[in-house]
């Protein structure tokens, strides 16, 4: 009965319609995925303190162990991040299965405070954005292998997005750790 | 540093001067004059230096910067990706009843991915097949174009896309690199009754109805039924040259709001799968699946269920009803060490009087040597009511990139 009646008001006219619809919207096409500028990151996690921004430059250990973490090379000569006391803040980019990943960080005392997916540009995976999966961060810190004490439950069929966070998560503790070794470093 | 400076010059000319015979007031003021410009001398030496310090400091970031472009750059503006992913696989497996064993060794699928970014809100994705390694006429392999389309974002959260794409349904349909499941080979239940992989041609939307509630809708081409074919894996036209009398809609739920859950339901109605040849068969497709982790464990449940017209069984008996479920448990002992079984039932005559469902059990272990590389061994037992089952192992390797 249904099928017939499908067939009466003609399945071209539906698919037909969808794609009108589809394109007729694309003059409204918008860039996906981003959800915080990184000054409003940093400006939200200090608040109301000012932080002063700083700028840990790789040296050849920091390189090796940077890229032990991500498990590939490290580009660039340094990276810049943000401090108020013994608070950092870092936001990088990490591919998950294709696109970047835009992650913020806040490492207070060795532990990681926030992790906020700033912009994800992935066709797939785009819960990991959710707080109920970065709240999952909360709390972890750096193990002696240079892994996350806590694990991380995922998302079926995103499973490199999830690592991709992992990953940034783990570099922004031993940044931070970098950061804090420093004889300057504020505590 | 510049008043430490000033203090070390003034004290050194006092000091020389203060070594000579006591000089007249006319003298004092040469001597004060000559300092005064010996100073001003140094100032202008000073100011020169703080600015040329401040100069290499422009430059030395300028630099940095231009060499952090210059390395930064590829990634970022690459544009066109190439991924892929492939299996080998070993199979001895014994009949039941003695009539034939399979003992092969099958590369059984090669697959590239290309996929070109054109701005940041249109994309292009695709993936190309090689299936049993060897294609052409009389091999026993297939090239195949599984996907092909091009999607666009209609504002955040909500995208369409158009072309050649894979059906919103079931575990593995969208996701089946090698490892990211358990199995040397892919579960029979999504391979004989959805039928995975399963693509079609037509155009989708796809978005959020609230955090964590996503949804999928498409209007595609259908399954064809050439004479004498009831199983929807039949069925699959691939988008060659495939008629495109009678169309197909499908609709999927997801919700993913919980950490390691997801929950979904497609839904999908072929309008006549005989494509207006002969007698209409159409059908309704219902598929429901739990994917949870949670730490190191992890559950996949399944449940798939067509309903196609009367008029299939006189093409065979109990055709009308399809169905099939799977469960399968696993752990991970270590990050690179899993074990998992899993219990499955597929029918493609449910519909009928006698029992005609396949049973099958399988127990096995992944080990990833890297989280993209994975090696299998498992051990599968299939059982059905003609005793005509089979049972054996299975040995794989595989990897994503």
């Amino acid at each position: 009965m249904f099928h017939s009646l499908l067939n009466k008001l003609s399945r071209k006219v539906i698919f037909t319609g969808l794609l009108t619809t589809t394109l007729l919207a694309s003059p409204l096409l918008i860039a996906k995925g981003v959800y915080q500028s990184g000054p409003d990151f940093v400006a939200e996690v200090f608040a109301p303190a000012q932080p002063e921004a700083g700028v840990l430059w790789f040296n050849d250990d920091i390189r090796q162990q940077a890229e032990k973490i991500l498990g590939h090379r490290v580009l660039g000569l340094r990276v810049r991040y943000h401090q108020s006391g013994a608070k950092t803040a870092w936001i990088l980019n990490e591919i998950g299965k294709e696109m970047p990943i835009t992650i913020g960080v806040v490492v207070d005392r060795g532990k990681i405070s926030t992790v906020k997916i700033l912009a994800y540009r992935e066709s797939r995976g785009g819960e990991v954005r959710y707080p109920a999966y970065m709240a999952q961060y909360q709390g972890a810190t750096l193990t002696d292998r240079y892994k996350l004490d806590k694990s991380i439950d995922g998302i079926t069929g995103a499973t490199l997005s999830v690592w991709a966070v992992n990953k940034v998560a783990a570099l922004a503790l031993y940044y931070h750790s970098q950061v804090m070794s420093k004889p300057e470093a504020k505590e | 540093m510049k008043k430490q400076l000033l203090a070390t010059v003034i004290g050194l000319s006092f000091a020389a001067t203060t070594q000579a015979a006591t000089p007249s007031i006319e003298e004092m003021w040469e001597i004060i004059q000559k300092q005064q410009a010996e100073i001003s001398t140094l100032k202008n030496q000073l100011e020169q230096n703080d600015s040329r310090i401040t100069e290499t400091e422009i430059i030395a970031e300028a630099t940095v910067s231009a060499v952090e472009e210059i390395s930064l750059a590829p990634a970022a503006s690459n544009k066109t990706h190439i991924g892929g992913y492939g299996e080998l696989h070993y199979n001895k497996l014994e009949k039941d009843d003695g009539s034939g064993d399979k003992d092969t060794v099958d590369f059984h699928r090669f697959v590239l991915f290309t996929s070109h970014q054109f701005s940041d809100s249109i994309r292009f994705f695709s993936e190309l097949e090689v299936e049993h390694s060897i294609a052409g006429d009389g091999q026993v392999g297939e090239v195949e174009l599984e996907q092909a389309y091009v999607e666009w974002d209609l504002a955040n959260n909500k995208s369409a896309k158009a072309g050649l794409f894979l059906m919103p349904v079931g575990i593995l349909n969208e996701t089946h690199e090698p490892d990211t499941f358990y199995g040397t080979e892919r579960n029979a239940v999504e391979k004989n009754i959805i039928p995975a992989t399963w693509w079609e041609a037509g155009a989708a939307l796809s978005g959020e109805l609230s955090p964590g509630l996503s949804y999928d809708v498409a209007a595609h081409s259908g399954l064809f039924l050439d004479s004498g074919e009831y199983k929807p894996r039949d069925g699959r036209q691939k988008v060659g040259k495939a008629k495109a009398d009678d169309m197909a809609f499908t609709g999927r739920l997801k919700y993913t709001a919980i950490p390691g859950l997801e929950l979904a339901a497609s839904l999908q109605l072929q309008t006549d799968m005989r494509q207006g040849e002969g007698e209409k068969i159409g059908g309704t497709l219902f598929e429901t699946h739990l994917a949870w982790q949670k730490n190191d464990f992890q559950l996949r449940a399944l449940y798939a269920a067509w309903d196609f017209d009367d008029a299939i069984n006189s093409i065979k008996a109990g055709a009308d009803k399809q169905t099939g479920f799977y469960i399968e448990p696993s752990y991970k002992i270590t990050d690179k060490f899993g074990v998992f079984a899993r219990i499955s039932e597929y029918d493609n005559t449910a519909g009928g009087v006698t029992d005609s469902a396949i049973e099958q059990y399988d127990l096995g272990v992944n080990y990833w040597l890297h989280p993209n590389v994975v090696f299998k061994i498992d051990y599968q037992n299939q059982d059905n009511s003609a005793g005509t089952g089979s049972d054996g192992i299975n040995i794989g390797v595989g990897f994503s990139y």
